[in-house]
């Protein structure tokens, strides 16, 4: 029984099946790469499990509950974060306020009218967000405000503002996509570094096989919307069929 | 002091000093002089100063912080002051029974409207507010009006069923309002050579109020609410997927702000015990976007800057008329004194507006953060001199400007 289970979920937009019959099955403290062309429904499959969309059919479960037809609010709140394929952060504030919001957001809950607390004097909070901002290299930006970032910075600061809530499952859509080749391992190092350490699940997209093969426990190959195969990465790289629907531009 | 950091702190205690010698400061020039008209300081032009800079910082909170511009908050103005005429009018002639129910009927009211009009964003949200604004005052001369008094306006009358105090004084006259035994209206003048400062009561109750406004406005701007209200205008979506819901809390603001325009409606006739529909026409919701837009929304003291220049253009330059021109320019020839008072004439007088306009696009085109971004960068101007001629011209340039301030900073 894994942490996530995704069960013959099928969704079509118009006469286009995006997702047809997709099971998943995401071991607990286990990486899970999906991988596949373009088009073939990756961004899709996450956008169901967060809330964003609405399958059509089948069941999406997260620890035994069922996600099908909650709000991304709540769906977060059970302690599913994810970073998106373009940095969604809050660019008008600052990187601190960045961080700190996703931090109130897991002690306080959905919604709380704390009007009368001071955001300076949650030290706890405070050092939290900071400390977090240091891991990823960032506390010397932490007055910059974050629309005027790199897009490499964007994308490491949303990485630590859902990585700040502690998730149990975080899903990252190409968390890699658009940075530097130095960026892009420091990245690995911190996403290892999390697992082993802090034990957070992932499912992870990602066109660079080299992040997915230094990260992934499984991967899960897609095509057309319908998974080819499921398997450890040593016998995916050999796969004839992957081969022929994915890798075989990339020869691997 | 009191949960507040460093620099909001020096801001209030200012914002405070200012209030008490109010008096003084309005007051410059001497009685009987050419200039004395430009004087504010007169009771009644200092209670509307403090009374729309609630008004204003109320409406701050949710246009400023999460954006949402509401384009009918003069409806609970006008709620807010029906609700004190009638608290007047049933229970007592003390004003703080008024001020509650102004506050609780306003925040009743847009509980409502707020619930509905969230439901859209942006350009149709501001509508929706507007609808129903307008819709407020439609049913303020019609349907309501034996609640509203129509076009008459809601007044106190002699025949009142005062519960506690009088329907009459003993004179015969109607009651004024008071705060436990004060009344509004009582001051004292105290003369100081061509100079006369008025000190009235009804002014520093207004003012105390306004601080008391101001200072929760201050700490809910460094309150994680604050902070939540901003992430509402930033980015929704990502908040969402950070467990977030925005709808509560762009409602929570909208409630807020309505209360804090139904204290100021109360205040209103609390100074003034009459309460007529045309304060909730849809030129009152526009005066008050006109003035946080002007001093600069988002800022904490922006929208009282804003309050401030727009009440005193109101009530100061419409008064200037073709005779007072004149007299300005008596000492010059007389087609230079007809030239200048040709040029002058249309902006003041009746055509304060049209002054008003070109303040406004001003300081839209110049300075889009209003007022206070002016303050900002005549400071920083200062600042970079003076490190200048400190550090024997070195440049300091080079540090990142992000263009805010203690006022908008928090944690600063």
């Amino acid at each position: 029984m894994g942490i996530l289970e995704v069960t013959g979920v099928n969704k079509k937009f118009g006469g286009l099946q995006a997702l047809g019959d997709v099971n998943l099955d995401v071991a607990e403290g286990s990486c899970h790469a999906i991988i596949g062309p373009n088009g073939a429904g990756k961004s899709t499959l996450l956008n169901c499990l967060v809330g964003k969309l609405m399958p059509d059919s089948g069941s999406v479960t997260f620890q035994g509950k069922n996600l099908l037809g909650l709000k991304p609010h709540e769906i977060n709140q059970l302690g599913i974060s994810r970073v998106f394929q373009t940095p969604e952060i809050f660019g008008d504030l600052s990187v601190m306020e960045n961080m700190l919001i996703p931090c109130f957001a897991r002690r306080d809950g959905s919604f709380r009218l704390h009007a009368f607390e001071t955001v300076a004097r949650e030290k706890s909070l405070n050092d939290e967000a900071e400390q977090m901002l240091a891991e990823v290299n960032m506390l010397e930006k932490r007055n910059m405000q974050a629309s005027s970032l790199s897009r490499g910075d964007k994308r490491r600061l949303e990485m630590a503002m859902c990585l700040v809530q502690k998730p149990k499952l975080l899903l990252l859509d190409e968390p890699t996509a658009g940075m530097a080749r130095a960026d892009t391992n420091n990245t690995i190092e911190l996403l290892k570094d999390i697992k082993d350490r802090l034990h957070i699940t992932m499912a992870i997209i990602e066109h660079d096989m080299h992040v997915v093969f230094s990260l992934a426990d499984r991967i899960t190959v897609l095509a057309q919307g319908t998974p080819l195969v499921e398997d450890v990465p040593e016998r995916i790289k050999g796969h004839p069929k992957v081969r022929e629907a994915y890798l075989g531009e990339a020869q691997v | 002091m009191l949960g507040l950091n460093k620099a909001d702190t020096r801001l209030y205690v200012i914002i405070l000093i200012m209030l008490i010698f109010a008096p003084f400061i309005l007051n410059p020039f001497p009685d009987g002089s050419s200039l004395a008209q430009f004087n504010a300081g007169y009771p009644d032009m200092m209670q509307k100063l403090v009374i729309f800079g609630i008004f204003a910082v109320g409406f701050n909170i949710l246009f400023g912080l999460t954006g949402y511009l509401s384009f009918g908050h003069a409806a609970f103005l006008g709620v807010g002051s029906y609700a004190g005429v009638w608290m007047m009018k049933l229970l007592t002639m003390n004003v703080i029974p008024a001020l509650i129910l102004s506050v609780l009927a306003a925040g009743a009211l847009s509980l409502i409207i707020g619930f509905v009009s969230l439901r859209r964003s942006g350009i149709y949200f501001s509508i929706l507010t507007l609808a129903f604004a307008q819709m407020c005052y439609s049913l303020a001369y019609s349907v309501l009006t034996p609640i509203t008094g129509g076009e008459t306006g809601l007044q106190l009358s002699l025949d009142d069923p005062r519960v506690i105090g009088t329907s009459q004084t003993a004179s015969g006259n109607i009651p004024v309002p008071h705060f436990f035994g004060i009344e509004m209206g009582q001051g004292i003048t105290i003369d100081v050579g061509a100079w006369s400062f008025v000190f009235n009561f009804g002014y520093y109750f207004a003012a105390t109020v306004f601080a008391l406004a101001m200072f929760l406005a201050i700490r809910l701007f460094r309150s994680p609410f604050g902070l939540m209200l901003r992430a509402v205008k930033s980015n929704q979506s990502r908040m969402s997927y950070t467990g977030l819901s925005s709808r509560p809390y762009a409602l929570a603001a909208f409630v807020i702000s309505g209360m804090y325009a139904g204290l100021a409606g109360g205040l209103m006739v609390a100074m003034d015990p009459l309460a007529g529909a045309e304060r909730m026409l849809w030129t009152a919701s526009g005066e008050v976007v006109l003035m946080t837009i002007l001093g600069g929304a988002g800022t904490l003291i922006g929208p009282v800057l804003g309050a401030g220049v727009i009440v005193y253009l109101e009530s100061i330059i419409s008064t200037i008329n073709e005779a007072v021109l004149h007299g300005w320019f008596s000492g010059l020839p007389a087609w230079l004194d007809s030239v200048f008072v040709t040029i002058i004439k249309p902006f003041v007088g009746e055509g304060w507006h049209l002054l008003l306009g070109a303040v406004f696009m001003l300081v839209v085109i110049f300075l889009p953060g209003g007022i206070v971004e002016g303050g900002q960068r005549l400071g920083r101007l200062f600042r970079r001199d003076g490190a200048r001629g400190r550090k024997n011209g070195a440049p300091k340039n080079g540090a990142p400007k992000n263009g805010t301030d203690s006022a908008e900073q928090p944690g600063e």
